[in-house]
């Protein structure tokens, strides 16, 4: 199978797109520059696993691809239910590309429900592969099919394969001492190789997963390899696949260097193991577990070798409290939560304000308000990390653009909290941490120095020419106090969260300090090195400028593209500090006729630029749980550009 | 060596001779004149130059309350966090840093009520924390409204009716986290209160002290039957590990098990009961006889109210084990390298 793969790879080289030849075998094969496919089933149908590994397969073929994993947050929602459908969506493409796609080329519907939760995302012509043995008329009727999809002609303008996945995968494992429940849960892998082999993905991959996940049970590994080739053998050999699909490496639209895939979360992950090394600290994490955060925890627990110290608190404030304490001592100290979690951290941020300790709070958005929806992505935490605490309690906002952009966001965050002692968001979010994207794999030796100095002797002579330590007294440069960790002698000093006396840090209710010393706060972070705002604007002729931030930088970025594509001049910038603004902003602002801000929550950026810049900025918004579409932003943008 | 040497190992010593004067910082005292935690901090800065560690090495975290004033005056490294916050700070800080001795100052309101969940939950993981709960029964700072640890009835300015919920007592709740080292003193008697530091210093693992103090402003005399000499003496049960529990005048009365209910009871000792009077075991592995100690008390008249140390028993300490878990990574996977850590499993060249 492997040889079949890559000798059609290479067979194809200098082809044109949508051209269609015969390959060794019978089928036709056909070219094309970029596919989206959706696996869609039960939560149950293991969906997610089955995305997970068509995009590790495409990755080490060398596309390009962005993913788009949505599921609800039941664990097991009723089976066969709308609200229990699990879907994963993958881009991959010849090219550089910068979104998972705004429509499905392909669907793979395992059940009814999956069917119908997917097929309004579905454009005419598109392919649908269906589990036929799903479709009873039970399972048909709890979805609200009064008569079978299948056959009442409602898919007619579909590319319809009607498949019985579970009968076949049965059939497949008979030699398997299995129950007929056991070998029916192989059914995704079936598909997957059937994708597999219409999309010309290599499968060693695959296989060596599955050898090593059930590696303690060997009969179920075999069953899984059993069940994945004879999906991809079903393709070569029915007649209903008639045509197969090759999607060339993207080798131009990547810079030279080694690859690999990674979700935002992992990328975000190792870009804290990272930014400790090169702050030579050990690295700290206090955190309660919470959708879509989570895994940073668990990942950050899996490197305990790096010096790495994972706390699972009582409760959100715990694990703030417990990263605060860290940081008095000389961690580099993160928390890690999603939006209602920062409310609950809210208080400690104030302190951690107050104390001008470096502290890292990682805030892995979701839909809100409250419990709000868990496994769905918004932007609406931006106002609350900006001022979502009592009393003027400034803190630096940082937001990564991309999954890969994760990790450098991390780093980013580190230096901004390390340099001037204070706390930092950053602000990702639900697609971000899900999706994934190829990324080029740094070398350690090209990553910024963080290290900075504790204080070690006292830095402050009074009157009578007595050598003290004054914990408050500041770096006239970055304005920050220093680091003076427990255990340094001569240093011991208290820190607290009542007003401090400016240089001493000791208690003080004046007036006119306090006034001082809130000035002083803010004053440090609006004084953060920052980099200036690049903006995109090929002819220098566009009239709009579109000011992204955060996760929309893909679909931006897309959006922009069509529209220069078709002729349009359209100026791009994306922020990645969002407190403080980058210097420029306002003037590159000002530049433009027409100032326009998508985001996925009612405004809260533009309400930013509103106020500070006093310019007329036009909101974009989309709060329902997904990212925005290139095509819609594509179509609002036109619309401003004409206006 | 027991896990209590190895720990108090890592926690560099003075390297001079260390006077009480050492421990003051240069900061005025704000308490109320008369207040009972006036004592409490002359006790503890005259207990730390027994100790003998290096104060640069020691760390007072406290929430915020009267009491929690307290690491200002301190003259070692000290944080005044927020409201019931400070077991899960100084657990962070405990947990990096195991060459640090981390004392945590707290109140009954600030432990028991806005951080009751921090409090029971570094409890029973043991982290290396000194915990003195400072109890007046009454919040003070706030001007007198009443507690988790106040009596049912209280009539304060929140509860001019009287307060409607049963308190806490703060040693069985301890006791009932899982606590490993669970002690009672009281702000006047110094030589007692700094014996059970000197106790609780020792303790591998959390030590909760709860420390009954005074508040002369707005809840003036709370422990007087604990104090006043003659009163005392039928009132206060000192506990001491190994030795009969008895107390009163001429040790007349005893405590004994009530064969019946398994539980605790008062009695005059007799030469026909006095082989029953029950030994105090600290170290008992089971907490239900320190559990039935901490329930001896009445909660109104504080009569049969036992001090001193209620349970020292050894478990592994939650720093200790997360070291070990560090150290023993390394051992099994070799110490980090990044390169490979961000190299992952599935890799593809682009060359150029």
């Amino acid at each position: 199978m492997t040889s079949q793969v890559s000798s059609t790879a290479e067979q194809a080289d200098g082809s044109v797109v949508g051209e269609q030849r015969k390959a060794a075998g019978a089928k036709d094969v056909r070219r094309l520059d970029r596919v989206i496919i959706r696996f869609a089933g039960d939560s149950g149908d293991g969906m997610q696993l089955t995305g997970d590994r068509f995009t590790s397969e495409t990755a080490s073929f060398g596309n390009d691809l962005s993913t788009l994993p949505n599921f609800p947050a039941e664990i097991r929602a009723p089976a066969g239910t709308l609200p229990g459908v699990s879907s994963f969506q993958l881009h991959f493409a010849d090219h550089d590309i910068l979104t998972p796609g705004d429509a499905p080329n392909v669907l793979v519907a395992m059940n009814p429900a999956a069917l119908k939760a997917n097929i309004g995302d579905l454009p005419r012509g598109a392919e649908i592969i269906v589990n036929t043995d799903e479709f009873t008329k039970r399972a048909m009727q709890k979805v609200g099919y009064d008569s079978s999809p299948l056959e009442d002609g409602s898919l007619d303008g579909y590319h319809l394969h009607p498949v019985p996945l579970t009968t076949l995968t049965v059939e497949a494992l008979k030699e398997f001492d299995l129950t007929r429940k056991e070998a029916e849960r192989s059914k995704n892998m079936f598909a997957l190789g059937l994708l597999s082999w219409m999309y010309h993905r290599p499968t060693e991959g695959t296989e060596k997963f599955l050898r090593t996940k059930f590696a303690k049970k060997p009969d179920i590994a075999a069953a899984n390899i059993a069940a994945y080739r004879a999906g991809w053998n079903f393709g070569e050999t029915t007649e209903d696949f008639a045509v197969s699909y090759e999607v060339a490496p993207a080798a131009k639209a990547f810079p030279p260097g080694v690859y690999r895939n990674i979700s935002g979360n992992l990328a975000l992950s190792y870009g804290l193991v990272a930014a400790a090394r090169q702050a030579d600290l050990p690295l700290f994490l206090g955190s309660y577990p919470i959708t879509p955060a989570s895994d940073i925890l668990h990942e950050l627990s899996r490197h305990k070798n790096f010096g790495v110290r994972t706390f699972q608190a009582e409760d959100e404030i715990a694990g703030i409290g417990a990263a605060l304490g860290a940081a008095f001592g000389g961690s580099l100290a993160v928390t890690t939560t999603s939006g209602p979690g920062v409310a609950l951290k809210s208080e400690t941020i104030g302190l951690a304000v107050s104390l001008e300790l470096p502290l890292l709070i990682v805030d892995i958005q979701r839909g809100g308000p409250s419990t709000g929806l868990p496994t769905k992505t918004e932007q609406a935490d931006l106002l609350q990390a900006m001022y979502g605490r009592n009393g003027e309690a400034p803190v630096p906002v940082v937001a990564p653009r991309t999954p890969a952009d994760c990790f450098d966001a991390a780093l980013e965050a580190a230096r901004i909290a390390l340099a001037y002692r204070t706390p930092v968001f950053l602000l990702s979010d639900g697609y971000l941490a899900n999706g994934s994207e190829p990324w080029r794999i740094p070398d350690p030796e090209e990553l910024p120095d963080l290290r900075v100095q504790f204080a070690q002797g006292p830095n402050h002579a009074l009157d009578d020419g007595t050598e003290v330590f004054w914990p408050y007294k500041r770096d006239p440069g970055t304005l920050a106090r220093p680091w003076a960790i427990p255990g340094t002698p001569g240093l011991e000093h208290r820190i607290g969260g009542i007003e401090k006396q400016d240089g001493t840090g000791n208690i003080s209710y004046d007036p006119a300090n306090h006034d001082f010393m809130v000035r002083t706060r803010q004053a440090k972070i609006d004084g953060i090195d920052v980099p200036e705002l690049e903006v995109d604007d090929p002819d220098g002729t566009a009239r709009l400028l579109v000011l992204g931030w955060g996760s929309t930088y893909g679909p931006v970025t897309a959006a922009v593209r069509r529209l220069r594509n078709a002729g349009e001049s359209v100026a791009q910038a994306h922020l990645r500090h969002l407190n403080p603004f980058p210097r420029n902003l306002g003037a590159v602002l000002g530049r433009y006729d027409k100032v326009m801000v998508p985001e996925m929550n009612l405004g809260q950026l533009a309400t930013l630029v509103r106020a500070k810049y006093l310019v007329d900025a036009r909101s974009y918004t989309q709060v329902n749980g997904m990212p925005f579409k290139a095509e819609q932003l594509a179509t609002a943008l036109k619309e401003a550009i004409d206006d | 060596m027991t896990d209590a040497d190895t720990l108090l190992q890592l926690v560099p010593k003075a390297e001079g001779k260390q006077s009480m004067k050492d421990f003051k910082s240069d900061q005025e005292v704000r308490w109320c004149p008369g207040c009972g935690d006036y004592a409490v901090l002359a006790a503890v800065q005259g207990f730390m130059p027994q100790l003998g560690l290096a104060k640069e090495n020691i760390v007072f975290v406290s929430g915020i309350g009267c009491s929690s004033r307290f690491p200002y005056y301190m003259n070692t490294y000290g944080m005044h966090s927020i409201h019931g916050r400070a077991p899960a700070i100084a657990t962070g800080l405990a947990a990096s840093r195991r060459d640090l001795s981390v004392w945590v100052v707290t109140g009954d309101g600030d432990a028991l009520s806005i951080g009751g969940n921090h409090l029971i939950h570094a409890l029973r993981r043991n982290v290396n924390l000194k915990i003195l709960l400072f109890n007046n029964r009454i919040y003070g700072l706030t001007k007198g409204q009443y507690s988790p640890t106040s009596e049912v009835g209280k009539i304060t300015k929140s509860t001019p009716m009287g307060s409607l919920d049963a308190p806490f007592n703060p040693v069985s709740l301890a006791i009932g986290a899982e606590a490993t080292f669970v002690a009672r003193t009281v702000d006047s008697d110094r030589k007692h209160l700094t014996e059970v530091l000197r106790q609780a210093a020792d303790h591998p693992g959390t030590a909760l002290v709860e420390i009954y103090q005074n508040c002369n402003i707005f809840n003036d005399g709370a422990f007087e039957v604990l104090k006043d000499r003659q009163q005392a003496e039928e009132a206060v049960i000192r506990l001491e590990h190994g030795k009969p529990i008895r107390f009163g005048a001429d040790d007349a009365k005893g405590v004994v098990r009530d064969r019946r209910t398994g539980d605790l009871r008062v009695v005059t000792v007799t030469p026909e009961n006095e082989a029953e009077v029950l030994v105090h075991d600290a170290r008992s592995a089971s907490p239900t006889t320190a559990f039935a100690l901490s329930r001896l008390a009445d909660p109104n008249t504080l009569h049969n109210t036992p001090i001193g140390v209620f349970r020292s028993v050894d478990r592994p300490v939650y720093d200790t084990l997360m070291a070990d878990q560090l150290d023993a990574a390394v051992e099994q996977n070799g110490k980090g390298d990044l390169a490979a850590l961000l190299a992952g499993g599935d890799t593809w060249t682009v060359v150029g």
